[in-house]
């Protein structure tokens, strides 16, 4: 081995030994603790620990929206009554072409609002005014075990548990209590598309179905 | 001369070699199910994953539980460090004849390896698999991973029921033969919401969780609270609930694991109780009896997870010396289904003295 080089597939030959190796954790000291020891020191030193909370410093108007859980609620339900009402208008155009000016407005309005990370499938109202993609691990049937005693997340320290606060804001919901409802997986193809169009045409569908029927 | 046993409770009674049937109501084949459905106290432990690739590690590791655990925990990669994976460990672990609870976390693998992962599992003879979300990767040694994420613990309970009760993948594909296992999760009721936490055991439960491991309990009174709250629910009566133990090695430890480990609550009633002992290390493993002799008591409590990190070697004595098993000696080791199929081969290579080659092969057939 030691005499013929390794072979490689890159141009520039065979990756060398890592610059610091890490040695191997003893007693008392875990690896991930030597990792970070031994981890190169340069003067810049990244605020947060998860690039997902790095696209959105502020939580201020997060919190804002799920203390105001209820008025929300209310407001969103009014909203979606009226998108379903412009129903014929957005079939008129087509929903292929209002989908770009919606979905521009729905991204910025939800990304002030609850930092919305436009996952196409929202579930606000089943998780108190929290968005639960805000979750380092993207939970979105609640906490995971590792919510620190003072409520923050294990991830991120100084951000307060999605989770925490999804249960909080549900708990001034009327309908708080669809909290409890197992959510589907997201469906990652769906991601930065409109959810309001999407729940705006199912409802319509489920009306014209139901109008069918009788 | 085969000493005459004693008749055994989870055995064929046409042979010991023989695989068990499934009982009717049971969703698995495997020996913790049966426990546990028969009302009595299980017991499960976590085998620390080794960091080689030699297969007596797992084997050595595993032999300190014979006869002393209802199930095996093969833990994937736990705290987000790498380590064997639990797959390679229930593959070994299976062959030996051992019930393993096959631990799944969300961290690494999206819906498409997790679902082939689950039908292989099951095709190797594990009865128990247990759904996990996984530590965050900035826990462990590799903070540069790409975390994935793709399930949580709750879309893959309900997945893995939905391949084993309807038959068919999350895409709505039919499977031949569906997975038989029971399933798991885990609970915390040590952390907040504290108000969330019976409610998110409920949802667990309509995922299709049949058992439960908790975290490390060290407060005893908030699990009696918790406990109370779940039994309000009705929740005992749906699901089984394992309460998770464990040495503490030193008072040392105990803070270190209190301020890095994320979700483990440690009071410091416990830490003081530690620290005025002489030898901490037998204080720790006293300590755990004593929470087991709380835990035990509690209505509703199924059984135990003994989580021995580092110091496996004691699992034996607490199981012992508590007498949760009241007598009973968990059988240690059973046949698998295909167990028959791989001896015949086994033998035609030691005797037969086959041919192998693919040119013989051939020839032989055009003759």
């Amino acid at each position: 081995m030691s005499d013929k080089p390794a072979l490689s597939t890159t141009a520039k030959g065979p990756a060398g030994q890592p610059q610091v190796a890490p040695p191997s954790a003893s007693g008392g000291m875990t690896q991930a603790t030597l990792v970070k020891k031994t981890a190169p020191k340069t003067d810049y030193k990244p605020a947060d620990v998860s690039p997902q909370r790095r696209v959105q410093r502020r939580y201020t108007m997060r919190l804002w929206s799920v203390r105001h859980s209820r008025g929300l609620e209310w407001l969103y339900a009014r909203f979606a009554d009226m998108f379903l009402k412009l129903h014929p208008l957005w079939n008129a155009i087509g929903y292929g072409r209002v989908e770009a000016p919606v979905k521009f407005v729905e991204k910025r309005v939800k990304g002030i609002m609850f930092d919305c990370r436009m996952c196409g499938q929202c579930v606000l109202s089943s998780t108190g005014m929290s968005c639960p993609m805000n979750c380092p691990k993207q939970l979105r049937n609640g906490p995971c075990g590792g919510v620190r005693a003072n409520g923050n997340c294990e991830v991120e320290p100084d951000m307060p548990c999605v989770w925490v606060k999804a249960w909080e804001g549900s708990r001034n919901m009327v309908e708080g209590d669809a909290i409890l409802n197992v959510q589907k997986p997201v469906d990652q193809s769906l991601r930065e598309t409109s959810a309001w169009l999407r729940v705006t045409a199912q409802s319509a569908a489920r009306r014209q179905s139901a109008e069918s029927v009788q | 001369m085969t000493p005459t046993r004693p008749p055994q409770t989870d055995e064929n009674p046409a042979g010991v070699d023989l695989p068990l049937d499934p009982l009717p109501g049971h969703s698995s084949r495997g020996r913790l199910e049966r426990i546990l459905r028969r009302g009595e106290f299980a017991v499960t432990a976590e085998l620390n994953p080794p960091d080689s690739a030699n297969p007596e590690d797992v084997y050595e590791r595993a032999a300190i539980f014979d006869g002393w655990v209802d199930g095996i925990n093969a833990v994937d990669a736990s705290g987000a460090n790498c380590h064997m994976s639990s797959m390679g460990i229930c593959a070994l672990l299976t062959r030996m004849g051992y019930a393993p609870i096959l631990q799944i976390a969300c961290r690494d693998r999206n819906r498409i390896a997790i679902q082939g992962d689950v039908l292989g599992a099951a095709a190797m003879g594990v009865g128990n698999i247990m759904c996990l979300t996984g530590d965050g990767v900035q826990a462990g040694d590799q903070p540069g991973a790409k975390p994935v994420f793709d399930l949580d613990c709750m879309s893959l309970l309900e997945t893995i029921r939905t391949m084993r009760d309807d038959g068919r993948f999350l895409s709505g594909r039919k499977l031949t033969t569906p997975p038989s296992v029971f399933l798991g999760g885990a609970i915390n009721p040590f952390a907040p919401p504290y108000d969330f936490r019976p409610h998110r055991l409920a949802k667990k439960i309509a995922a299709g969780a049949q058992f439960v491991q908790s975290q490390y309990c060290f407060d005893v009174p908030m699990l009696r609270e918790y406990m109370k709250r779940v039994r309000d629910l009705g929740l005992t009566e749906k699901c089984f609930i394992l309460v998770g133990v464990g040495p503490l090695a030193s008072a040392k430890t105990a803070r270190w694991i209190r301020s890095n480990v994320p979700g483990i609550h440690i009071p410091d009633s416990i830490i003081s109780r530690l620290e005025g002992a002489e030898n901490q290390k037998a204080e720790g493993k006293r300590l755990c009896i004593d929470i087991i002799n709380e835990v035990k008591e509690i209505d509703g409590v199924s059984g135990i997870h003994v989580m021995a990190y580092r110091q496996e070697e004691f699992v034996a004595e607490i199981v012992h010396e508590s007498g949760v098993l009241k007598g009973r000696r968990p059988w240690r080791r059973e046949a698998r289904p295909d167990d028959a199929m791989v001896a015949d081969r086994l033998d035609h290579i030691l005797n037969d003295n086959p041919t192998e080659r693919p040119g013989d092969i051939v020839k032989e057939a055009a003759n």
